[in-house]
């Protein structure tokens, strides 16, 4: 009998195209994502070596990153960003890239479009020139993010390169509590292992509480990896993927949708395989989590209080810990709940579903944006935004005075025109609090859109279980 | 991949530790969308003045580095983000290898992937190297020496996969185009493809 495996291996193995003495092993790739900001220099490389796309038929573009998400009918005003928009284009048209350009009616955020048109699937490898790719894990698949380098290889060869990754079980068993969502459960992790805790790994979150999260919340939870250090995470596929997955644009159809279940049931983790690393989380016991440092694993559940350096042993982490504060204007030993924030930002690839629309729309109701507060909704696709205002969401969020915008990675990334001024605070349910990453000088703490619906309308950090 | 076996060349010295990838090539140049003209905004904020014209005194402006082939630098070289337009700059500008104490990490991994060879050298020899900055230096990228002027030499660590390809001048992507055969043999196998272009 051969050597029970789990999921990560299994998919591994399946991809193994060579594995060469002296060299790393040469794996192949399913899905190729590409966006408008780390693929140019990828494509005058093809263009240098008179190469082709190898296949562009496992190849989808969009724009996102430096796209802006004001109103279509207004220009685009960093020429910078429009030249890169419109190479991203004429790139994608001259070698056969199927591409949702700027306002097309399908654009959106690369990591919400791939599963929103079904090109995700099951036992995929799926990468992308952006660190969260590992969002496609929810699926099943083993995407990771890859550098520009690594676009051209993808985009010549259909192959990359790769060092094959330690297996890390994340198992969250129990139930969610009111107030508690997927968000939560991977920022308890982060926080839980640290922003490094994951190197040369890959994660498999398994367990009754994932095991009961829709496909969204899956994605906001694989998302997010990256942020423990892990080079992705993923989900075994269920009845609850074949469900999303079935009937969506690029899914397969007729006998071969059959077919590609039976190839999917394969996949999950065999009974008695051991995976290199563990830890579990007890979903019971999670509480809405919110960070108050400058990287994603200093975060707390919202109600504790912010951390003193001085109880930390290793210098380096007292350091890091002091430093931060310091960036954050905040004091140790002090609660978040109630400092006063600026901005509220619901978006990002982590959280701009309709799930997480729907929650912070359930917050906003009849509700109104606390006075002096800004907030930005920020749908992850057009089709999303589409959807959303059909059911009327966007009507509570503009009643609610927040702004609705087109779509886009916005305020995550800030290389859009969406940013905080120096000194800002924000709440977002985006995945990075780096130092400057929403604008320079701006301060971030990250959090799920109930928690960060509840914040506008108070215009302090609020525990959304207080409002009532 | 331009190969790299051997090298010998003067050095620009740069006596500065920790200089990160926002000196090498400053973060607003990233929107480009190209590799081009990167060479020329190398080191940008040292090297122009406010009106954009060339500083006089800074070194690499100077005649006599433009055929200098390697870079000295103090310490943690590379530091910062992740771009890979900080080897694309350097490279450009003319330099083939970096010799310094130690190297960021994902600046290692992106200067090999690009023809540019970290150099990873004892203090004494950095130090030395200081002192003499007109001296020639002799790189051996097959027995992983460096060797001084005054006849001291010292070995250095590379990762043995990308010293094979620059030895043979293939870059990564050469190596993986080599492997066409099996990548076609792959492809014969897979069943229930994604099209895209469905
Ligand atoms: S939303 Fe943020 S994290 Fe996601 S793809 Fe865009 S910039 Fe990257």
């Amino acid at each position: 009998m051969s050597k029970p495996r789990t999921i990560i291996e299994k998919i591994w193995d399946q991809h193994l195209v060579a594995e060469n003495p002296g060299a790393p092993a040469l794996i192949y790739i399913d899905l190729h994502l590409v966006h408008e900001v780390t693929s140019p220099q990828a494509f005058s490389g093809l263009r240098e070596r008179g190469l082709k796309v190898r296949r562009p038929d496992l190849t989808f573009g969009t724009v996102d990153h430096s796209s802006p998400t004001h109103s279509f009918s207004l220009p685009i005003l960093d020429t910078v960003a429009e030249t890169q928009i419109n190479q991203f284009e004429k790139n994608c048209t001259e070698f056969g890239i199927p591409h949702f350009g700027y306002k097309h009616e399908k654009q959106g955020i690369v990591h919400v479009i791939g599963p929103e048109h079904g090109l995700t699937q099951p036992g995929m490898t799926v990468v992308c020139g952006d660190s969260h790719t590992a969002t496609h894990g929810a699926f099943g698949a083993l995407a990771f993010g890859i550098g520009t380098s690594q676009v051209e290889h993808v985009l010549a060869t259909q192959c990359l390169l790769q060092q094959k990754s330690q297996t890390y079980e994340v198992r969250v068993d129990g139930t969610l509590k009111p107030g508690v969502s997927a968000k939560d459960i991977i920022l308890a992790l982060i926080a839980k292992i640290g922003i490094g805790g994951g190197t040369g790994c890959v994660f498999e979150f398994t367990g009754s509480a994932i095991r009961s999260l829709s496909m969204e919340e899956r994605m906001t939870v694989c998302n997010m990896a990256i942020e423990a250090g892990a080079r992705a995470g993923l989900i075994a596929p269920d009845e609850t993927t074949f469900e999303f997955l079935k009937g969506r644009t690029y899914a397969p159809k007729g006998a071969d949708w059959d077919a590609a279940v039976e190839r999917w049931k394969q996949l999950p983790t065999d009974p008695g395989a051991t995976y290199d690393k563990s830890v579990t989380i007890d979903a019971d016991a999670l509480e809405p989590m919110i960070t108050f440092g400058t990287n994603p694993g200093m975060g707390m559940p919202i109600s504790g209080h912010i951390p003193d350096p001085a109880s930390y042993s290793d210098p380096l982490e007292r350091d890091s810990l002091i430093k931060a504060l310091q960036y954050m204007n905040l004091e140790a030993g002090k609660p978040l709940t109630g400092q006063p924030v600026n901005v509220v930002f619901v978006g990002s690839c982590t959280n701009s579903r309709m799930s997480d629309l729907r929650a912070a729309a359930s917050v906003l109701k009849g509700r109104k944006v606390a006075p002096g507060v800004r907030m930005m909704v920020v749908p992850g696709s057009q089709i999303i935004k589409r959807q959303a205002e059909a059911e009327g969401l966007d009507k509570v969020f503009k009643e609610a005075g927040a702004d609705w915008r087109e779509a886009g990675c916005s305020m995550c990334i800030a290389m859009n025109g969406d940013q905080l001024s120096p000194g800002e605070y924000s709440v977002s349910t985006s995945n990075r609090n780096f130092e400057g990453r929403q604008g320079k000088g701006g301060r971030t703490f990250l959090a799920s859109p109930l928690t960060a619906a509840a914040s506008a309308v108070t215009g302090k950090v609020t525990d959304v279980r207080s409002l009532s | 991949m331009a190969k790299f076996t051997t090298l010998e060349s003067k050095f620009v010295s740069m006596g500065i530790d920790n200089i990160d990838t926002d000196q090498i090539i400053p973060a607003r140049f990233l929107k480009t969308i190209s590799k081009a003209g990167l060479g020329d905004q190398l080191f940008y904020d040292w090297r122009y003045e406010a009106d954009g014209s060339p500083k006089a005194d800074f070194i690499l402006n100077q005649e006599a580095s433009k055929s200098k082939a390697v870079l000295l630098a103090g310490d943690n070289f590379g530091c910062g983000s992740s771009r890979e337009h900080a080897p694309w700059a350097l490279t450009q500008y003319g330099f083939r290898a970096v010799i310094s104490t130690s190297f960021a990490d994902i600046f290692k991994g992106n200067s090999l992937k690009n023809g540019l060879l970290p150099i990873v050298v004892p203090k004494d020899i950095q130090d030395w190297l200081f002192a003499n900055p007109d001296s020639t230096v002799k790189i051996d990228l097959a027995s992983q020496t460096l060797t001084i002027a005054d006849g001291r030499s010292v070995t250095f660590p590379v990762d043995p996969f990308m010293k094979h390809c620059l030895l043979e001048g293939v870059d990564e992507l050469g190596y993986i185009l080599q492997q066409g055969p099996a990548i076609e043999a792959f492809e014969a196998k897979r069943v229930g493809s994604l099209n895209t272009l469905a």
